[in-house]
Parts: structure tokens; sequence; C-alpha cells
């Protein structure tokens, strides 16, 4: 089985994709921090499908009588003002975080990408006007744009994910422009495009999956920038809104209580720092591996 | 003819002279037409999310309730029924004279409301990126010449601890450890009440106001006020500023010319402050300018947990009343600042940089 999967002349087209991801895949394991940000990022999938089965208790079920309750046996990270669960709400916010992230990250790379590769394989004045707009955004604060646009949009998770994908598009656009000027010239694109093949043809077919590796990189280092906004927006309560457990939110809610019951927001500041930490060290991992000569500049 | 190669060297460092002068003067035209463009940016996006993205803004100002007479009349007076083009240089036109409309919870011009909120910000970050840079730059040497060991693995993780901590958890647990529970430092606001309105703002920066005034007990309490929201924000500049030095010290610290110095005997300490560092210090300016700029973001989460009456607080409180000039108004001075900043530091870089003038 290894020995197919390492073969050096791959007879399919599957068999070396899988060959290629299986030396990823080993390279990423000789990186002992690489290996902690994948448990971690496999731990939090896990939470998010799993939540029902994993929670002791439900995420909104109010408890009065047990408010505010230390951690303890019974509750593992206490309880809150109206006296629900903590850990379940953390694990059930698993889900909340999960989907922001990728939905951001479905929405924002592919724009990104496809303006990239536009202006890269056309250059002149297309390159020009999408260059100056992306260099527009780019120098922009994010959070304070991602603010004033969930602001004119109102508060919410849908919002809040449009207003973070606005900010984060430039820089796969950036990528994609590097690297289709570097293809743009080769011979197997004069091939294609001899062939008859249309520009968008060549872009999609062609071009953008070599952008593929670095976008990947970038996404994962990216992911912890996407979680603290997101989690900044739920903290400002124009994010998720309650009684859904952000963690964001979360914190906001803790704040009133932070001199006397610290766990309130300190809990879901873990899980935030933690979920972060490993995108990070993921992200680190799979550069060194995928995109080397990218080293230690971000 | 002796003289001949003395002159033409003259020459030559003439010529240089003019082309370093001429490169400097094109850096500084593509920055200011770079940075035109980039402020243009900026007010189009402001004016987007302003008129279009909004349903109706008409609505926003008259309710829902009003008669079709008086949501024409408003239309009319927002200057909403000419075309967005004329709309948008029409904004451009207020946002340079300094009209940035009336703000609906103070209501104060927002502009006014800008200046007086804006030293808060400034002196926050500005304390914040001091401690940036003091404690970050030896931190990345550190890391750098002792690249594998304990020390160098634990700035690392500090480092990343910078991209993954919430600015604002931060806040939150430091003011319940260091000021509730340790009593080390002064809580929330700028300054305790009793100083309240005491000091005339001269510059609006509490620090030096009140040394002006020589009134110590004031300094002594607003730097009490500010030493730990200063030194959250410093803590991110910090992580930044000392993840870029490692990096750009282990680049010089790998090339040949630092072997020969110590194979010369060049005492350590120089090597690495001399040989090593010198050459870096342009591209760190740039690191700087970068999270100082950064700072001035950051600052808005941080100023929201310490009631620091700063635009970021400002921006905060407006958002959640809806006050969408002020929204507005904050979100074109920080970016404006933020770009302005960025930009500087990116053309003193191809000023002072010889590598990057060519």
């Amino acid at each position: 089985m290894i020995a197919w999967l390492l073969d050096d002349s791959p007879t399919s087209r599957l068999q070396a994709t899988l060959g290629r991801s299986y030396r990823v895949f080993t390279a990423l394991m000789r990186n002992p921090l690489a290996v902690v940000g994948a448990v971690i990022i496999l731990v939090l999938i896990a939470m998010a499908v799993f939540a029902p089965w994993i929670a002791p208790y439900s995420p909104v079920g109010q408890d009065l009588a047990n408010r505010l309750m230390p951690p303890s046996a019974d509750h593992l990270m206490g309880t809150d003002e109206l006296g629900r669960d903590i850990f379940s709400r953390v694990v059930y916010g698993a889900r909340i975080t999960l989907l922001i992230v990728t939905m951001v990250a479905v929405i924002a790379a592919p724009i990104g990408l496809i303006v990239g590769a536009v202006s890269g394989y056309f250059g002149g004045w297309t390159d020009r006007i999408l260059m100056g707009l992306t260099d527009i955004f780019l120098s922009m604060p994010k959070l304070i744009l991602a603010l004033a646009f969930v602001a004119a949009l109102g508060p919410g998770i849908e919002n809040a994910i449009i207003a973070i994908a606005i900010t984060a598009w430039p820089v796969y656009a950036r990528i994609a422009r590097a690297e289709t000027i570097t293809f743009r010239d080769a011979e197997f694109i004069a091939a294609v495009r001899l062939q008859g093949a249309s520009p968008a043809r060549v872009i999609l077919r062609h071009v953008l999956p070599l952008c593929a590796s670095s976008t990947i990189v970038r996404v994962t280092l990216d992911m912890a920038g996407i979680i603290l906004t997101a989690a900044g927006l739920g903290f400002l309560g124009l994010g998720a809104q309650p009684p859904l457990p952000e963690w964001g939110a979360m914190i906001s809610r803790g704040r009133t209580f932070i001199l006397d019951q610290w766990w309130v927001a300190t809990m879901p500041g873990f899980a935030i720092i933690l979920v972060s930490l490993g995108f990070c060290f993921l992200g680190d991992g799979l550069r060194d591996v995928l995109d080397p000569k990218q080293g230690d500049k971000s | 003819m002796s003289f001949e190669p003395v002159e033409s060297a003259a020459e030559a460092r003439g010529d240089q002279l003019a082309d370093r002068v001429l490169g400097s003067m094109a850096a500084l035209f593509r920055f200011a037409l770079v940075t035109t463009g980039t402020f243009l940016g900026l007010l189009a996006i402001t004016f987007f999310i302003g008129r279009v993205v909004p349903i109706d803004p008409v609505l926003a100002v008259v309710g829902d309730r009003a008669s079709n007479e008086v949501y024409e009349a408003a239309r009319q007076a927002m200057g909403l029924d000419r075309p967005l083009i004329v709309q948008f240089f029409t904004y451009v036109g207020d946002v340079f004279t300094g009209n940035l409309g009336m703000s609906i919870s103070t209501g104060r011009p927002v502009v006014e409301d800008l200046a007086r909120f804006f030293p808060a910000t400034l002196e926050m970050a500005t304390i914040g990126i001091l401690i940036g840079v003091l404690l970050g730059v030896p931190m990345g040497v550190l890391a750098a010449t002792r690249q594998g060991t304990w020390t160098d693995q634990l700035i690392r993780v500090l480092g990343l601890l910078g991209y993954s901590v919430p600015a604002f958890w931060l806040g939150l647990v430091g003011l319940a450890v260091f000021y509730a529970g340790l009593g080390w430092v002064a809580g929330p606001g700028r300054i305790d009440i009793f100083y309240d309105g005491i000091l005339d703002p001269v510059t609006g920066l509490y620090l030096i106001d009140s040394v002006i005034a020589g009134e110590w007990d004031i300094f002594w309490n607003a730097l009490d006020h500010l030493l730990l929201p200063a030194s959250i924000l410093g803590f991110f500049s910090l992580a930044y500023i000392a993840r870029m030095t490692r990096s750009f010290m282990l680049d010089q610290l790998g090339h040949e010319y630092v072997t020969t110095a110590r194979v010369k005997g060049v005492p350590e300490r120089r090597v690495i402050w001399r040989h090593a560092f010198y050459p870096i210090r342009i591209q760190l300016i740039t690191v700087i300018g970068l999270s100082y700029a950064a700072l001035l973001e950051g600052s808005v989460m941080i100023e929201t947990v310490f009631s620091w009456p700063g635009i970021g607080n400002y921006l905060t409180n407006a958002l959640l009343t809806a006050d969408m000039n002020a929204v507005l108004g904050a979100t074109l001075v920080i970016g404006a600042v933020f770009i302005l900043i960025n930009k500087i530091s990116d053309v003193l870089y191809r000023i002072l940089d010889p590598r990057a003038r060519r």
C-alpha cells in the first residue's frame, strides 16, 4: 500500500494525487508543533460534529438554582448567570466558530483567487485596476472595516461572515496574481491556449489549481485572525446573537462578573486561544512542507 | 593627467548624489500618488457603507411612520435624489471641509468629538509601541542568538500567542488579576474621578498636560491608569516585533561576513549589535511602523474593555446606538491614520535602504 503510494511513476492521476498527499502528511507528522495543531483542529471538528453527545447539558437550558457556580465535577467550567453549563456552551460554540471560519474561507478565497488570477493573466490595465482595488483593501484596517460593514448591515452571524470575508479576500488575490505571473508564459499554458482553450478555461482549469498549495497555507494561517475578528464582533454584540453560545459573546456576558466569578469570561477565552494556536501551528507546519520559499514572512 | 581619476571620482559621486535625490523625489511622488489613491478608496468605502449598504438611509432618519411628503423632503434634503457619483463628490467635499455630520448620541459635530477623543487613543498607542519596541527588539535578538534553546522556544511561543489571544479577553483577565486581585494598577478609565476636569487640555495627552501644569499627582495617577492597557497593547506589538526581529537577525547571522568577523576575533557583543543588527534597522522601521498602525486598530477592543475615552470606545458606543455618522467618521479617521503610517514607513524604507532604491 505504502509502496503504491510512494511509487515514483504513478500510473493514474489518483495515485499521483494520493501519493503527494501522503508525502505531505508524513512530512507534517515529523513536525511536533504541526501535529499538536492538527490534533487541536481535529478535536474542534469532533466537538462540533458530536456536540450533543459530548456536552453533558443543553447549551441553552437554564437552571436558575445553580447560577454562577464555580468549576466542579458536575460543571467542568462552572455555570453562567442563567445557570447554563459553560462547558456545554463551549462545546456547542465550536459549531459556530467552525461555521464562521469555513464560510469566510469559502467566500473570500475563491473571490480573491479569481481577481488575482484574472489580474495576473491579462496584465495591463486590467491588472492595474484590479490590483489598485486590492491594494486599497489591503491597506485598510481590517477590524475597523468589518465593524463598519456590520454596523451598516446590522448585527448577526451571517452579516459578520460577510463583513469578515470582505476584509479577507485581498491577500488571496495577491497570492494568485504572483503565482499566475510565474506560470503565465510557461509552455504548458501556451500549449493549452494553442489548443483553443478560452481564457476562462485556462484560468480555472490550469492556473488556479497551481495556486492551491500556497492558498491552503495562507488560509490556515489566516484562520487565527478570522477567529479573533469573529470573537471581537461577538464581544461587541455585533456577531452571533444570544442565546447562541458564541465564544466572544460569552466573554462579553462574563464581563460583568469578571472580578468575582472569573470563570464565566475566562473559559471561552481559553477555547479561542487554543483553537487559534492550533491553526497557527498547523499553518506554520504546512508552510514549511508546501511552500518553503515563503519563509518566516507574514 | 594624474588628477583625472580624482576628478571623475568626484564627478561620479556628484552623479550618484543627483541620482539619490531624484530617486527620493520619485519615491515621494509615487508615495503622494498612491496615498491619495488609497485615501479616495477609503472615502469610497465609507461612502458605500453609509449610502448604499443600508436598505434605506432615509427611513433610518425619518422612521417608517413618516408620510410620503416628509419622506420625499428628507430624501431631497439628504441629496439622495441625485446620481450616486454626484453624491460621492459632495461627500468627498464635505469630508475635506471637515464636515462629518452630527452625532445623534452626543449631539455634537462628529469632527469635534473625534478631535476630543483622539489624544487618549494616541497616548495609549504610543506608550504601547514604546513597550513593544523596548522589549520586543532585544527579545528578538536574544532568540536569534540562542536559536533552538528554550529561551528561543519561549519567545517563539510568546510571539504565536500574540496572534491567538483575543485582546479584549487579555484586557479583562488583566483587570481581574492586576487591578482586582493584586491591586498593582488603577482600574478602568483614564484618571481618577476627583482629578477629572482639573487639567487644561493643551495637548490632550494627560502625561504631557500634567507635566506642563506641574501637577505631579495627576501625572502619576494618569500613568497608573495607563500602565495596564498600554502594556496589553504593547504585548501584541512585542509579539510581532520580536518575531520579525528574530527572523531578520537569523538571516543576517547566517551571512559569511558575520563568520568572518567572528573568525577575526571581534567580540560577540559587537558581532551581534554592530555587524548583524546594524543592517536590519531599516527593515525594523517598517515593522515598527506597521505595528504602530495595528496598535491604533487594536486599541478599539482594549478601549472598550477599559472604558478608555478614546476613538475606539467612541466607535463601539456609536455602533451600539447605530449612530452611523459617528461610526463612519471614526472609521475614516482610524483608517486614514492607519494608511498614512503604513505608507510613510513604506516610503522611509525605500529612501533609506539602498537595495530598495534601485
